[in-house]
């Protein structure tokens, strides 16, 4: 469904270029949902917004449903319905006009708006409210009258960027079942970004994205299975002495260690028969607490994008 | 009920059909966009009824009160004299029609603040289509800000023929136009709704001032008149005042060209200008 190959989006500006994609590829198959996952700043809405042409890649080229995106933009849009990360409805207008102007814009018959309209408006939940102005919507139903939006057009891709972004936790949940229900029904290819993990953890396929560049992808399982079977977590009184000697002692650990106060957390170091009682037992410092666990994306995602990373650009940010 | 579920669930399973020739589609959005416009207009009393009261402040403060002063401004067409709140009044109708138009330049860029923009450029349409859908809809808002102030004629002792009144929206179709370009030409790279008021300010009022809307153009000193040549709403002021009183200072050829012209650019510049934006 999508093909990337090696894409890049460079922006120039006079205080010199910054390159917001670094020549990525990925595939996405048909019916499938993959996600995109990253931090803020990632890369992730310059792909989106290259995939429905609002930007032109730099170098590389992605093709949809086999069209190359750059030559036929248009033939691309109309299989194409995007979810924004940013609220993108009139306002001044009723629901119902959104999803009437929407389905013109599409060149939709009449017919087909008025019943497609109304379906998607019941099984949305908004049908009580079709002729209200958007502007006394909450934030969640707006979310949802954009989903029908999206929808409306009957598009073979649905693209959410950060589709919950700014949402609480219970319209965030209605707005996932409502997006799962309609992969369910409808079968159609989904691309995701997010920095939220679980809602990265339910898709098929995940991509991590930092600094402009693919740094892992796989399933989510493949990916917690790649980093290791098992996470330690510790709570001591002493943090830095148990992070100096664990670097010591299992040198591969080495950029895999997070410390949060008293809590210290690292996969088990992989390769060695050694299990995490033995690890706990060799430790020569008192521990308070200990637990194992199953790796979750959390775990990928920091392994991948480097809590050291972090620490350093929080740090700039702290500086006059 | 299950049934009729499942029925409506597979009209969305995707069959890409094929798209439109591009001249429909584009069609089709530029009446979308324009119907937009007009609704969000008729929503927003507020703004109606504001700006027609500005209007009136010119009309019967400014005017009543330089009109004693002022003596005859002209031979009407049914060879009355003409005061100077018939004088102004022209001047008032184009001056709503300037004001309101350039507010569609201030839409785009709320458009684009409020993300609708977004939706509209991923559409399958061209960005042609979406100027020119735009400037209609601005053009018609303005329009109908115009007629209202042109209801008023009778109160200043105009009695134009039924031909003249369509030459007057003709003119006031050619303005709302230009000046609607003109805003999205301003528009089209801002990315704050304040920063273009402000921008605005400094293009709306040169225009209103030069354009002859107050005074007469033909004792000018010399810069004032070169500047008034140049901006186009001295054209649509004269024919207006042509049209509604018979008092002229251009001919009716150089008006309808200039304004012609004028609007041509401004149109084509900013469907050039909104083409390469990203």
């Amino acid at each position: 469904m999508i093909e990337a190959r090696h894409l890049s989006k460079v922006y120039k500006a006079r205080k010199g270029d910054r390159t917001a994609v670094d020549d990525i590829s990925f595939s996405v198959g048909e019916g499938e949902f993959f996600s995109f996952l990253g931090p803020n700043g990632a890369g992730k809405t310059t792909t989106i917004q290259m995939m429905v042409a609002l930007l032109k890649p730099t170098k590389g080229t992605i093709t949809i449903d086999s069209l190359d995106v750059v030559a036929s933009p248009h033939e691309v849009r109309q299989r194409i319905g995007i979810i924004f990360q940013d609220p993108s409805l009139d306002d001044r207008l009723t629901a119902w006009e959104n999803l009437e102007f929407h389905g013109r814009l599409y060149g939709i018959d009449a017919e087909s708006r008025r019943t497609r309209g109304n379906f998607l408006l019941e099984v949305l939940g908004l049908a009580d409210r079709k002729d209200d102005l958007v502007r006394t919507f909450s934030g969640g139903m707006k979310r949802r009258l954009e989903i029908a939006r999206g929808l409306l057009h009957a598009p073979r891709l649905l693209i959410l960027d950060e589709p919950t972004l700014g949402l609480d936790p219970h319209s965030r949940r209605s707005v996932w079942e409502h997006i799962h229900r309609v992969r369910k029904e409808v079968g159609m290819t989904v691309f995701l970004t997010t920095h939220y993990l679980e809602e990265a953890d339910s898709s098929d396929r995940v991509a991590i994205i930092n600094g402009g560049k693919i740094v892992a992808e796989g399933t989510p399982d493949r990916l917690k299975k790649d980093l290791s079977s098992e996470m330690l977590t510790l709570e001591t009184n002493t943090p830095e002495k148990v992070v100096t000697y664990l670097l010591e002692s299992y040198p591969k650990l080495s950029g895999m260690i997070r410390k949060e106060e008293e809590i210290v957390s690292f996969p088990m170091p992989s390769g060695e028969a050694l299990s995490p009682w033995d690890l706990l037992r060799a430790l020569p410092f008192p521990i308070r607490e200990a637990s194992v666990r199953r790796p979750n994306l959390d775990d990928v995602f920091i392994h991948y994008t480097g809590s050291e990373l972090k620490g350093q650009t929080s740090e700039k940010g702290v500086r006059p | 009920m299950t049934e009729e579920k499942a029925l409506s669930w597979s009209v969305l399973v995707g069959k890409s059909r094929p798209l439109a020739p591009p001249l429909t589609r584009d069609l089709m959005g530029i009446y979308t966009l324009w119907q937009r416009d007009v609704i969000r207009l008729w929503r927003d009393r507020i703004r109606l009824v504001g700006s027609f009261i500005q209007p009136l402040l010119f009309l019967f403060i400014l005017g009543g009160g330089l009109s004693p002063r002022m003596g005859a401004m002209g031979v009407t067409g049914s060879g009355g004299t003409l005061g100077y709140q018939g004088f102004l009044f022209p001047g008032i109708v184009a001056m709503s029609v300037l004001f309101t138009a350039s507010f569609a330049g201030v839409a785009i860029v709320w458009d684009r603040e409020v993300g609708f923009l977004k939706e509209v450029l991923v559409a399958p349409l061209s960005r042609t289509a979406v100027v020119i859908g735009k400037i209609l809809g601005g053009a018609t808002n303005s329009v109908v800000q115009g007629s209202l102030i042109l209801l008023l004629f009778p109160l200043f002792h105009l009695h134009p023929s039924p031909g003249r009144i369509l030459l007057a929206f003709l003119v006031m179709i050619l303005i709302g136009l230009t000046q609607t370009s003109v805003g999205i030409l301003l528009g089209v790279r801002m990315t704050s709704s304040q920063g273009f008021m402000v921008l605005m300010n400094f293009v709306i009022l040169p225009l209103f001032f030069l354009s002859g809307a107050l005074y007469p153009l033909d004792r000018l000193p010399p810069w004032l008149a070169m500047a008034s040549r140049a901006d186009p709403l001295t054209y649509g002021v004269d024919l207006l005042r042509r049209a509604l009183t018979g008092v002229h200072f251009h001919s009716m050829l150089t008006d309808l060209v200039s304004l012609g012209l004028f609007m041509g650019t401004m149109a084509t510049l900013s469907v050039v200008l909104f083409n390469k934006t990203d």
